[in-house]
């Protein structure tokens, strides 16, 4: 589903590598937590992943699509094919519930009937019916994430990657977010989370990659973490 | 995919683009009403200065035309010298048309400029016509009078006149003074009407810039979630267009009921070198043209400034 082969990506030559050659490899319907301190290269990874940034070198192959090969004008048709929840939620500010949610269908020219059929179902499946016409600015920051998460897993993506959606969050809201994308897994999309949060490590018991100053120190099936 | 489903989802798309851009019109309805009142004042300002140059190369060309030159023609000279003569100055490079006025044409315009002079009117009905024949002679250009002059002045056509050549009489001096700043006032109008309309879209461009700058974060938002070019570009572009086409329109209105306002209502016809009169005529006969043309530069500042507003935020990155 995913490969990274030798991924080397540096933003500028003084600060060196943010990732250093990095070689992964994860299979459909994985669910793989990646942790680290901050600035150790996890949003580095993700960003190469969705082509928000490009590698120095290396080679990126994600559902069968080679990195090297993609055109400027293919990056959306890629984009669609991914969830994405972010740690500072992106949700646009000018448009309800409903209408951020809807916007990721109207993305892909979907019909207003299918829209309103799919819309409100996902809406329900992460908590949040009856608030489809609450602007983002009145929802809390738990709200908030769930939204976004109804609009990365709207298009039933094949990977959804989330980078901490958990960072901005009070434990019990945490865990509402956690329990939503382990849904999502089980309905058969890969899930990447990072996140700083142990806790959530310890009782997942997944598989954990652990990346440090640009390399992947350690990936291990299953793991717990002991910071 | 099959075709019809395609166009189907092309519409779709169209409709949503159109929709959104009037809907975020509505929702960010302060700073459409900001950046609309700079549009508003600037293309109207624009279309004012027109108006403006238009009607002082009409006062300009008004003063010019009434220049002319008459020579008065004794008595004694015949038809078939007074022909020879008019032949000889239609020959002139620099004259535009020659008219001959006879001595009993000269006292009915006499009279009638004298109408309410009853004494003079009786004293000139006592006598024989004193009035002389004369030959109005219309320059092409008032700038360059002085070789009329010199044909005039030769001595056999000096004799044939009973008085001095008339240049427009005692208007002369400040007609030369006019008819000299005539070509610099022309074309300085022009520069300052192109001038003022690169300044406004200038002005224009920035607002709109200006406008989606603030609201940049949403472009990479919909660039992230897959969106692309023309999906997240259309709104902006409609909504900009829309400023354009609300702005041109409210312009003309306002121009509109400003010339009937002051046509009307105010008893001078001018205020100074603006015959209000002739630019509230000229307004109204292009009125069209002018509604035209300032839909037509709105929209287009609207959409060429939203397009090139919105290129930075949707690049990719390209280095590696």
């Amino acid at each position: 589903m995913i490969l990274l082969d030798r991924v080397t990506k540096t933003y500028s030559r003084d600060t060196g590598a943010a990732l250093d050659r990095i070689s992964l490899h994860v299979e459909p319907k994985e669910f793989v937590i990646i942790i680290g301190s901050s600035g150790a290269g996890k949003s580095t990874l993700l960003k190469l992943l969705t082509r928000e940034e490009k590698p120095t070198s290396g080679k990126i192959i994600v559902g069968g699509i080679d990195y090297s090969k993609l055109k400027d004008k293919d990056i959306p048709l890629l984009r669609r094919k991914i969830g994405t929840v972010f740690q500072d939620f992106k949700l646009l500010p000018g448009k309800n519930v409903y209408e951020n949610v809807a916007f990721a269908l109207e993305i892909v020219g979907m019909s207003n009937k299918e829209i309103d059929h799919t819309v409100p179902r996902v809406l329900e499946i992460v908590g949040l019916k009856g608030k489809e016409k609450r602007m983002p600015m009145e929802l809390s920051g738990g709200e908030r994430q769930r939204v976004a998460i109804a609009r990365a897993v709207v298009r039933q993506p094949k990977i959804l990657i989330a980078d901490e959606p958990t960072g901005n969050l009070d434990p019990k809201h945490a865990w509402d977010v956690i329990k939503v994308l382990e849904k999502i897994n089980r309905f058969g999309t890969t899930v990447i989370l990072t996140t700083h949060n142990q806790e959530i490590v310890n009782k997942l018991k997944r598989r954990v990659i652990t990346i440090e100053a640009g390399k992947i120190v350690s990936d291990r099936a299953n793991a717990e973490y002991h910071s | 995919m099959n075709n019809s489903e395609k166009f189907k989802r092309w519409s779709i798309t169209e409709w949503r683009i159109i929709k959104t851009g009037c809907t975020n019109f509505v929702r960010n309805a302060w700073l459409s009403i900001a950046a609309m009142a700079v549009m508003l004042i600037t293309l109207t300002i624009v279309l004012f200065s027109v108006i403006a140059n238009a009607t002082f190369t009409n006062t300009i060309k008004q003063i010019t035309d009434k220049i002319d030159i008459s020579i008065y023609l004794k008595d004694s000279v015949t038809p078939e010298n007074r022909e020879k003569l008019v032949k000889q100055m239609r020959a002139l490079p620099n004259v535009k048309e020659v008219t001959f006025l006879s001595k009993d044409d000269a006292l009915v315009i006499y009279k009638k400029q004298n109408a309410n002079n009853k004494d003079l009117l009786l004293a000139i009905s006592q006598t024989d016509n004193p009035l002389p024949a004369s030959l109005q002679i219309k320059p092409k250009n008032v700038n360059k009078i002085a070789e009329i002059k010199t044909f005039l002045d030769k001595k056999e056509i000096k004799d044939l006149q009973s008085d001095e050549t008339s240049y427009s009489g005692d208007r002369k001096e400040a007609v030369d003074k006019i008819t000299h700043a005539t070509d610099f006032i022309r074309r300085a109008g022009i520069i300052g009407v192109l001038v003022f309309a690169v300044i406004s879209m200038l002005i224009i461009f920035n607002t709109i810039q200006m406008a989606i700058f603030n609201r940049r974060d949403e472009i990479t938002i919909m660039r992230l979630l897959g969106a692309n070019t023309s999906f997240i570009r259309g709104p902006f572009v409609v909504e900009s267009v829309l400023y354009g086409v609300i702005s041109a329109m409210v312009s003309i209105l306002l121009l509109n009921g400003l010339f009937a306002v002051s046509s009307s209502t105010l008893e001078a016809t001018s205020l100074g070198l603006l015959d209000i009169n002739y630019a509230s005529r000229y307004f109204s006969s292009h009125f069209w043209i002018f509604m035209a043309l300032q839909l037509g530069v709105g929209v287009f500042i609207g959409a060429a400034s939203s397009i090139i507003a919105t290129h930075r935020y949707l690049k990719f990155k390209t280095t590696k």
